[in-house]
């Protein structure tokens, strides 16, 4: 799950995990760019690389570039040098002198779990869109730079994994703003002709509902929107033939959320649609939840709407029993 | 430091306000979470100066073209471009104000260094062939944000403008370049590698058998190439350690001047805010202050009623039966809209509970801007201009 920063991507995966757990699968979120929030949501400590379970069916750790590495080394029968390396700044040498050494420890760790078939599904919470692009290219970058040896082998693994749709997905989370939509779209391109890896449906997070029927059927039908005065006498008349009496402030009140919440709703909407028009490939849409905070409550709803619309796509993207990372 | 401390050696310094950050700073760094408006507000200030009439130059960092989108341009040179005046001039501004707008390119800002600090053609050259030495740009963390402030330095130095204002990069890492100096220093005087390198002659054999098993372990696992480019570019590099020291103590020098100030950018959600705070603390325990927080996207609230009341008003609404005189539509319709209300009452006083104490938090005496979530998208010049108008009017 790839995203640029604050548009939601720890709560979608979150939301993600809940619904794959609710159909029977287990699933592991693993975290790799510090923390993120996720352990707050499931009201639980920040994750540590050792495993821990959030909720039924949902387990989550952090994978960082470190343990992956002195597990790796360990592994390898190289155990005895690793403190070494750390404490004498080589580490930092040769992490500096092979670009992406330090994601494909993390790749290679997710790529092991995946093989290990512990989970039906792994949710990898990626770092930041331009970043995400980055992290994903990095095998193949060693595969170029390595000539030899265990890393290249384990390059060549993760670029295995990448590369098979039934293996591993990218699901790409944005928020109908201009600035994210377009980075998820360079980002959406990016992935499929550099790293070759096949996008799930994306995610378009925080859409401001406009379930009001003040857009049909009735005088509000007919007003517009943004005219305060008129939509004013719309909810005057409202509120008077419900024998429901509103002060002055109340009614301009009214009239103003009503009015803003329009525009950002039309701003959305027209991002929404430039996003399908850029990229051919299915929206999930999430509503913007007014909550203010992210609980365990709010992600069953994001769980929720997710699903119901999961159910509706071309071919079901949850729910195979192979382990898949996205 | 915890973050109660934050901001107490301020207590006695008069208050700041965006206008006066404004007039006396030579420097803005901006600092903050991603997508929080960052590269835009930091055009908003660049603006703000030029058209108060100071050469103004925002730099940023960013990968994508976030700044040129904001400013309406096709793209960004490498290099400062002087935005057309009546891109951004209006006809009540100071004439003398000049906008600029650059792309920081890190790898040439490196190589400009190398270049400066090398003994002749040769031994630049012999470096910048390095495969090693082209990864340290891209590779080593912070390395990018640190060539933000060199290209600072040396923004500051030509003496085109007044105002720089830098924005950082988005990401957990963006204050990696007040670490950075170091970290490239200490990457340079590497003790195993000036082992391996110091006694040119003799080679690995002066180093002992402890560093020997460890290279060898090493070209295990990246290969002997990759290796012996790292030992070939710290031979390279002899000698010019000093100059990098000198430069790095020099940018250090520049953040710390009393013209330098920190302007965090955040949104009202709780994780940017904690963000946010984190940043501070580092800017802190660095030894620097944070001069002003703008605070992006808060929802507007309407009407002072709690949500949770106007929520139970609605409820009790739809509750009521329909009569001939009062329709249940009209009152389904009532009820929506105490919905709506409610809605951005609560996100609203959810928001400024996230924010209560930050200005405290902060830093005593900053600047504080808050600027709503704009009904429209950002990316045009009079966009700016409405959030320039936000910042510099809003009451600290």
């Amino acid at each position: 799950m790839a995203g640029k920063g604050g548009v939601g991507k720890t709560t979608v995966v979150a939301a993600l995990a809940v619904v794959a757990a609710r159909s029977g699968l287990s699933v592991l979120i693993a975290e790799v760019e510090g923390k993120s929030g996720l352990s707050k949501a499931f009201g639980v400590n920040d994750l540590e690389y050792e495993e821990i379970v959030l909720s039924k069916g949902i387990s989550a750790r952090t994978l960082t570039p470190d343990a992956a590495l002195s597990e790796w080394l360990q592994g390898n029968g190289l155990g005895r040098i690793a403190r070494r390396l750390n404490a004498s700044g080589i580490l930092e040498i040769v992490a500096t002198a092979v670009p992406g050494m330090k994601d494909i420890l993390v790749l290679g760790k997710i790529k092991g779990l995946e093989q290990s078939k512990a989970f039906d599904l792994i949710l990898v919470d990626a770092p930041a869109a331009g970043h995400a692009v980055s992290f994903l290219t990095s095998p193949l970058g060693l595969l170029e730079a390595v000539g030899v040896g265990p890393i290249k082998t384990q390059a060549s693994d993760v670029v295995a994994m990448l590369s098979d749709p039934s293996r591993a997905q990218v699901m790409l989370v944005t928020t109908p703003e201009e600035t994210p939509v377009r980075e998820a779209i360079e980002t959406a391109f990016a992935l499929e002709d550099r790293v070759g890896v096949a996008l799930g449906p994306i995610i378009v997070n925080g859409i401001y509902t406009d379930n009001l029927t003040i857009t049909s059927e009735n005088e509000l039908g007919n007003t517009d929107l943004f005219d305060h005065t008129a939509l004013q006498e719309s909810i005057s008349l409202d509120a008077q033939v419900s024998g429901y009496p509103l002060s002055t402030a109340e009614i301009s009140d009214i009239a103003a959320a009503i009015s803003f919440r329009h525009a950002r709703s039309r701003v959305q909407s027209h991002q929404a649609d430039e996003l399908s028009k850029s990229l051919p490939i299915p929206q999930l849409r999430l509503p913007y939840l007014f909550d203010g905070e992210i609980g365990f409550p709010q992600i069953e709803r994001l769980a929720d709407a997710l699903s119901a619309q999961i159910e509706s796509l071309p071919d079901p993207l949850i729910g195979e029993p192979a382990g898949k990372n996205e | 430091m915890n973050k109660a401390d934050l901001g107490t050696s301020a207590e006695d310094q008069p208050e700041i306000t965006f206008a006066s950050l404004l007039a006396e700073s030579r420097v803005i760094i901006c600092a903050g979470s991603g997508g929080v408006g960052k590269t835009t507000t930091a055009a908003a200030l660049a603006i703000q100066a030029a058209r108060s009439g100071k050469r103004s130059i925002v730099v940023t960092i960013d990968p994508a073209k976030r700044l040129a989108d904001a400013l309406g341009l096709p793209g960004l040179a490498p290099d400062p471009v002087i935005i057309d005046d009546h891109l951004w001039m209006r006809s009540d501004d100071s004439t003398s104000g000049q906008l600029s707008a650059m792309m920081l390119d890190p790898k040439a800002t490196f190589d400009a260094l190398v270049a400066r600090y090398a003994d002749g053609v040769e031994q630049s050259e012999r470096i910048l062939a390095n495969s090693f030495y082209r990864s340290i740009s891209s590779a080593l963390g912070g390395t990018q944000e640190y060539m933000a402030m060199e290209k600072l330095h040396e923004l500051s130095e030509c003496g085109d403008y007044d105002l720089i204002v830098v924005d950082t990069p988005p990401s957990r890492n963006a204050l990696d370049f007040l670490d950075a100096p170091e970290r490239l220093l200490r990457l340079l005087n590497n003790r195993v590698f000036r082992v391996i390198t110091a006694p040119a002659r003799t080679g690995f054999r002066a180093a002992g058998v402890a560093v020997q098993t460890l290279v060898r372990a090493i070209s295990r696992v990246i290969g002997t190439e990759v290796v012996d480019d790292i030992v070939a570019f710290f031979r390279a590099f002899e000698g010019m350690e000093e100059g990098f020291r000198e430069r790095a103590m020099s940018v250090r020098a520049l953040i710390a001047e009393s013209t330098t100030q920190f302007v965090l950018i955040t949104s009202p959600r709780r994780d940017a805010v904690e963000e946010a705070e984190y940043f501070a603390e580092r800017i802190g325990d660095h030894g620097y202050r944070v001069s002003g927080l703008i605070v992006n996207r808060v929802h507007p609230m309407f009407g002072s009623e709690h949500g949770d009341t106007l929520r139970s008003r609605a409820a009790a609404l739809r509750g009521l039966p329909a009569t001939e005189t009062a329709p249940a539509s009209a009152r389904d319709r009532l009820s929506q809209y105490l919905d709506v209300l409610a809605d951005f009452q609560s996100v609203g006083s959810r928001e400024r509970h996230n924010l209560d104490g930050v200005q405290l938090r902060l830093g005593r005496g900053a600047a504080v801007a808050f600027v709503p979530f704009l009904a429209r998208d950002v990316h045009s010049i009079e966009a700016l201009d409405e959030i320039a108008a936000l910042i510099f009017v809003t009451p600290t």
